[in-house]
């Protein structure tokens, strides 16, 4: 368990070039996320077709793919949330098994951030990361102090301490994500799961979501997001994978997925990679393919 | 934003003010209930057309519990024991029973669900229960209608579980819709028995049980009301932290290590034989499974820990005084107290829906 609260003061710039000195474990490595042939389909429709998917420790991980690619199924497959529909899928994390564990224990090590997720309840902002805490207690007890102080540690970590009491219902999108965000930290999970977190999101909104999983990453914590805007992947993420059809079709570092003989054919469009005058990162533009 | 920091030096702080504001003082929102409804009860008691004190009612209770030897009081007279005894208690803990369950239903409903306009008969358990005492009150088997009214109700619930299944996963949308389903149909196959074969005498009796009442009640009502609100009630009551994982969905509650469908199947099944022998003693009583709920939740917030026994609490001594006035306030004619707690219930939800305009 990665405890937040002990992590050094100086978290890595989040955007500089400082972040590629990341652990790199292979796709076969011991430590993150790994799974392998994950299947998953609905009415005989298959949806994911043995993905085999890994996230590294401590780095942010970019799931990326067009719509009905398979990215929202595969975090909830990932999560426990539906079964895989075929027994020869393995989802390893740290090299444990995370489908032979219980529910309450799994929520323990790993959490989901949904995509959109809203509740009409007149609900404060410290009751909603409070959630977070319910796999970490008996089921028939209340908050206790501790939970209290994980519940405002992991608002802090989204820098949302000063909004505990106001009502989710009030918050601005950007505000409400970083909500969502805190709720799963509350978990104190290893391994964070994150639906389009920057949906819908104002771009100062977008890169304050990709601060807080870079210092997620930073503290230890292995993350990985589906992520629609391909430039804000190549921007943040250390990692990214590539799905269409259900299929991986490329997984890697940013220099090596990212470029127009990979993305072309799986989005129909035409690729220009630039560079980034202040980061020197990659800029993705596109144009029609015809 | 606040970067990451060393937070051990924050737990001061963080004890200094550990609560919402809202919920300030909230440790004595449960006794203050208890004590409401203990005096709600008494008071209830007194209220009618004979002339008795709380005292007079204390009297009767503890002749009744054979505590009047011990405590040295003399037995009330034979017509104000009765009044007490055999009238007006059992009618007033089968209310109080009544409010309590319906509103926990009401709240377990409504999370489970997340459909803020839930209410403890949204699976068709009314309409059900409804059909099947209408059958026996129209071949006039009276006897038979606590029976009737619970088989109703859970033969609506199992035909509305049944085709919601049917069509997929049990999802709270497929759910409604199949309840909505079940009990439009139930509705019409009550109208039709009516209108088929009721007659001026039992006219009357149906309309009122269709209402909701419990001008009839005994100490059977009491005691198959009350066991089945303090048992399967309380068992509800205690799934707070389990309620409160279905706050953001239910891909949110699998994440947060909720066995979903298991829950969803025992949740619903017990609110379903809850509200079955409610309804079997009482009629199909509205409003109190809706507001109470909702109204609580100004109080204690959308968490479900405070929430379901306060609901509970206050929905018990909400039902007794709506009886009461039920009784009284057309004396020495009575409404069935489905009247009184609609028109009470459907101004405050629209007083809810006023102020909950800016929220929502």
């Amino acid at each position: 368990m990665t405890d937040l609260r002990t992590t050094d003061a100086t978290p890595r710039d989040a955007t500089g070039p400082g972040h590629t000195g990341v652990p790199a474990a292979g796709p076969s490595g011991t430590g993150g996320l790994d799974a392998s042939r994950v299947s998953w389909s609905v009415d005989g429709r298959l949806v994911l077709d043995g993905v085999d998917v890994t996230a590294p420790p401590g780095a942010v991980s970019g799931l990326l793919g067009p719509n009905g690619s398979g990215k929202s199924t595969l975090l909830r497959v990932l999560a426990g949330v539906r079964a895989p529909s075929d027994d020869a899928a393995g989802i390893a994390f740290d090299g444990t098994d995370l489908r032979t564990l219980g529910r309450r224990r799994r929520a323990r090590v790993l959490a989901l951030v949904e995509q959109d997720a809203a509740t009409d309840l007149p609900l404060t902002v410290l009751d909603a990361v409070l959630l977070g805490r319910i796999p970490h207690r008996s089921l028939l007890g209340g908050d206790s102090a501790h939970d209290h102080d994980v519940a405002r540690a992991a608002l802090a970590t989204v820098g949302m301490e000063a909004f505990a009491d106001r009502a989710v219902a009030t918050l601005s999108g950007g505000e409400r994500q970083r909500v969502h965000m805190a709720r799963a930290l509350a978990q104190e999970p290893a391994l964070i799961l994150l639906d389009e977190p920057t949906n819908h999101l104002d771009i100062a909104a977008q890169l304050d979501a990709m601060r807080v999983l870079r210092r997620l990453a930073d503290a230890g914590v292995t993350v990985l997001a589906a992520l629609h805007d391909l430039t804000l992947a190549a921007q943040t993420c250390d990692h990214v994978v590539l799905l269409a059809h259900g299929r991986v079709v490329a997984a890697g570092d940013v220099a090596d997925v990212l470029v127009p003989e990979v993305l072309d054919p799986v989005y129909g469009v035409r690729t220009q990679v630039l560079t980034h005058p202040v980061t020197g990162r990659p800029v993705l533009a596109f144009t029609p393919r015809d | 934003m606040t970067a990451l920091r060393t937070r051990d030096d924050a737990p001061a702080a963080a004890g200094a003010r550990r609560r919402a504001p809202v919920r300030r003082g909230a440790a004595w929102w449960v006794p203050a209930s208890v004590a409401a409804l203990v005096v709600t009860v008494l008071v209830a008691v007194t209220v009618g057309p004979a002339d008795l004190s709380v005292a007079d009612v204390w009297r009767s209770v503890a002749t009744h519990l054979g505590l009047g030897g011990v405590l040295g009081l003399e037995p009330l007279g034979a017509l104000q024991d009765g009044m007490v005894w055999q009238l007006r208690l059992p009618r007033i803990l089968t209310a109080a029973a009544v409010g309590a369950g319906l509103a926990v239903c009401g709240v377990v409903m409504q999370s489970l669900t997340r459909n803020p306009l839930a209410d403890p008969y949204l699976l068709g358990l009314s309409s059900g229960a409804s059909l099947g005492a209408v059958l026996v009150l129209v071949a006039g088997w009276t006897v038979l209608l606590p029976v009737a009214a619970f088989g109703g109700a859970v033969a609506a619930l199992v035909a509305a579980l049944a085709l919601a299944g049917a069509v997929g996963t049990l999802s709270p949308s497929r759910t409604v819709l199949a309840g909505l389903a079940v009990s439009q149909l139930a509705a019409a196959a009550t109208s039709f028995v009516i209108f088929w074969s009721a007659t001026g005498d039992s006219y009357r009796e149906i309309l009122s049980w269709l209402m909701g009442s419990v001008a009839g009640a005994t100490w059977t009502s009491v005691a198959v009301a009350g066991v089945a609100t303090l048992v399967l009630g309380t068992l509800l009551a205690s799934t707070g932290s389990v309620l409160d994982a279905f706050t953001f969905g239910d891909t949110a509650a699998s994440a947060l290590g909720v066995d979903v469908a298991r829950v969803r199947w025992s949740l619903l099944v017990g609110v379903a034989l809850l509200t079955g022998a409610l309804v079997s003693q009482s009629g199909s009583i509205g409003f109190v499974g809706l507001v109470l709920p909702h109204a609580v939740r100004l109080l204690t917030g959308a968490r479900h820990r405070l929430l379901l026994p306060l609901s509970g609490l206050l929905g018990a001594s909400f039902l007794v005084w709506a009886d009461t006035l039920a009784r009284t306030v057309l004396a020495p004619r009575e409404l069935p107290v489905g009247i009184v707690t609609a028109a009470v219930g459907a101004p405050v939800f629209a007083l809810l829906l006023w102020r909950g305009r800016r929220t929502a």
